[in-house]
């Protein structure tokens, strides 16, 4: 892989299309737009740098995986499988519709997905199994699992990181979209989860902490894959929730969001810096 | 042949199979040695071992997983449901000690609504072997077969044996125009006592014992209660979502009734104890079984009951 990064501003452009997606599919129904908006950039990075994912290679066994644990936040992968060309840009619209499998959680009939999320704690151990099989076969294919910073109350994400040690699965990568808030708390007034690095290296991985909104800072980290021979790589990616859109970054109250047509046109006006957003939608929608 | 005799023949000879458990050995103690990297075990972590199994699934295995029965159907309720039942994976689950072998260890271990829990996840199978040679004969198919599955696994030797295994059949045993007892797992041993003794007492007595509960022998209930005064299920399991509401769901789906003298915990775990004591106290030896059904106490002297040889 090469060591720097050449393309930051395609990458920026890509990312840029991908929050314009995400924002379209907020209203209609609404969608988890926040955590989106955070895991943006570091999904359109793996996908455009790092994994060996292709519209050709999504039933080859030597493909890479990546699961989406937090799975609310699958317009982030929609809109990144448009831009790469893994899902029709005009299928998007059928966010929610009856006739199609687009909704608030993965779903395996969209290609690409590799399992379905929405249960938190989940794919951890989906992916623990792959990268086991991966490694008794002797394959070189790398296997991601984003998970949410809230994600980390399941205990089934630490059991999973203790069997992940045990099993010395270096060819697996936690990424932690750490954007401080889980639903409707900021993490650190409910459940604090700080120290994390310095949690998940007392489980035994090796643990890399960067701005996830950085290509560059993600670049670096995911070249120095793996991190440690025979250590899980875990990376806490620092991130905003609402990230793109001032007038919901870091607000505990826009998690779930449906917004109406009016806001919907001014949120893209704020994404690309014009307009200040006055929104007038519910807040503090449960889904 | 022994279940780990065969789990271990069928994993060495097929690629695809992978053994688990989460640090429950006693199925599986030479096993490791054996199949070296393709045993897993995940440590006691029944919910990551459920998930990593569905990953190793998504990869072309046949993971076969062992815990302890109850904490394989409900502490990872969730993620046989989520992350087999769901994308439909060939998830081979072997729970050890259900139902009344639990005996000693309380309520904690009692997997007494197990049927009821893993009959209620679409595409999963489910199982209850009477003894050791019924087992053997119904894991293959049931290892070959492309769903997720629960088996009870039940390795008790007795000398009855069992006719070849076909999936969604059960195995009649014998007809009787005025009781026949419907049952699966360890209590055909007791069943077949009870047989003995009504038909000492001039009873037409039918026997059934249902192998798979789901997919169910529907045309074996409807035929029993049919053609028999008198319908006995006969199960280890809680009264609510066994054998007796398949039985009652399967009589409705074809607007029929019949008089059906229910065998089961109701409302009530049983009470912890070697297993001869547990099946004395709570009422269900073949003797009792059959005083039961006729409503007086007979001569007939109840064998002995073996402790079960295994331990965790």
């Amino acid at each position: 892989m090469q060591s720097v990064l050449t393309n930051t501003n395609q990458l920026e452009a890509t990312a840029l299309k991908v929050r314009e997606h995400i924002i379209k599919m907020s209203t209609d129904g609404g969608c988890f737009v926040g955590a989106s908006l955070s895991a943006a950039d570091l999904i359109v990075y793996l996908y455009s740098e790092f994994l060996n994912v292709n519209p050709n290679n999504l039933t080859d066994p030597n493909r890479d995986y990546l699961f989406l644990s937090k799975g609310h936040d699958v317009p982030a992968l929609y809109g990144t499988f448009a831009e790469l060309g893994l899902l029709d840009r005009e299928r998007l619209k059928n966010h929610l519709s009856i006739n199609d499998n687009i909704y608030w959680h993965p779903n395996t009939k969209i290609p690409g997905i590799e399992f379905h999320s929405g249960s938190l704690g989940h794919l951890p151990s989906v992916a623990i199994g792959v990268a086991m099989d991966i490694k008794i076969r002797g394959g070189n294919n790398k296997v991601i699992c984003i998970m949410g910073d809230g994600e980390l109350n399941e205990g089934t994400c630490w059991e999973a990181v203790l069997v992940a040690s045990a099993y010395k699965l270096d060819n697996l990568i936690f990424v932690i979209d750490r954007n401080q808030f889980q639903a409707n708390m900021a993490t650190e007034d409910l459940i604090p989860l700080e120290p994390l690095h310095d949690k998940f290296t007392a489980f035994g991985a090796a643990v890399k902490r960067i701005n996830g909104h950085s290509f560059e800072a993600l670049h670096e980290a995911f070249s120095a894959y793996p991190f440690e021979t025979g250590k899980l790589n875990v990376v806490i990616a620092d991130t905003v929730r609402g990230k793109g859109l001032p007038s919901i970054e870091r607000r505990a109250d826009r998690w779930f969001c449906n917004f109406n047509a009016t806001e919907v046109e001014d949120l893209l006006k704020e994404l690309h810096g014009e307009h200040t957003t006055q929104l007038t939608s519910e807040t503090l929608v449960v889904r | 042949m022994s279940y780990e005799e065969l789990l271990t023949e069928i994993a060495l000879s097929d690629e695809r199979f992978i053994v688990m458990t989460a640090e429950n050995r006693a199925l599986v103690r030479n096993i490791p040695a054996k199949l070296g990297n393709r045993f897993i075990d995940t440590g006691i972590t029944e919910q990551t071992m459920i998930g990593a199994a569905a990953g190793l699934a998504l990869r072309g295995r046949i993971p076969v997983v062992h815990a302890l029965a109850s904490f394989l159907t409900m502490r990872a309720f969730e993620f046989v449901r989520t992350d087999a039942g769901i994308p439909n994976l060939p998830v081979k689950l072997s729970s050890f000690i259900p139902g009344f072998l639990s005996d000693g260890n309380g309520p904690t271990h009692q997997a007494v609504e197990d049927i009821a829990l893993m009959r209620g996840i679409p595409n999963m199978t489910v199982f209850a072997p009477a003894d050791e040679d019924d087992l053997v004969k119904m894991l293959p198919q049931i290892w070959s077969h492309p769903h997720p599955s629960y088996v009870r696994i039940n390795t008790r030797k007795t000398d009855y044996v069992h006719s070849p295994f076909e999936l969604g059949k059960a195995e009649v045993i014998a007809e009787g125009d005025d009781v026949t007892i419907l049952t699966y797992g360890l209590l055909f041993e007791q069943a077949l006592i009870a047989v003995e003794i009504l038909k000492k007492e001039g009873l037409s007595v039918g026997l059934v014992n249902l192998r798979s509960l789901k997919p169910v022998d529907e045309q074996a209930i409807l035929h029993a209660t049919r053609n028999s005064k008198l319908t006995v299920t006969l199960e280890d399991h809680f009264l609510t979502g066994g054998l007796y509401s398949i039985v009652a769901e399967v009589l409705l789906k074809h607007s029929l009734t019949a008089n059906v003298l229910p065998f089961a915990l109701n409302e009530k775990w049983f009470k912890p104890s070697l297993l001869p004591n547990v099946m004395e106290h709570e009422g269900f030896t073949g003797k009792q079984i059959a005083e039961k059904i006729l409503g007086y106490n007979t001569r007939f002297h109840q064998p002995e009951i073996s402790i079960p040889q295994f331990s965790e």
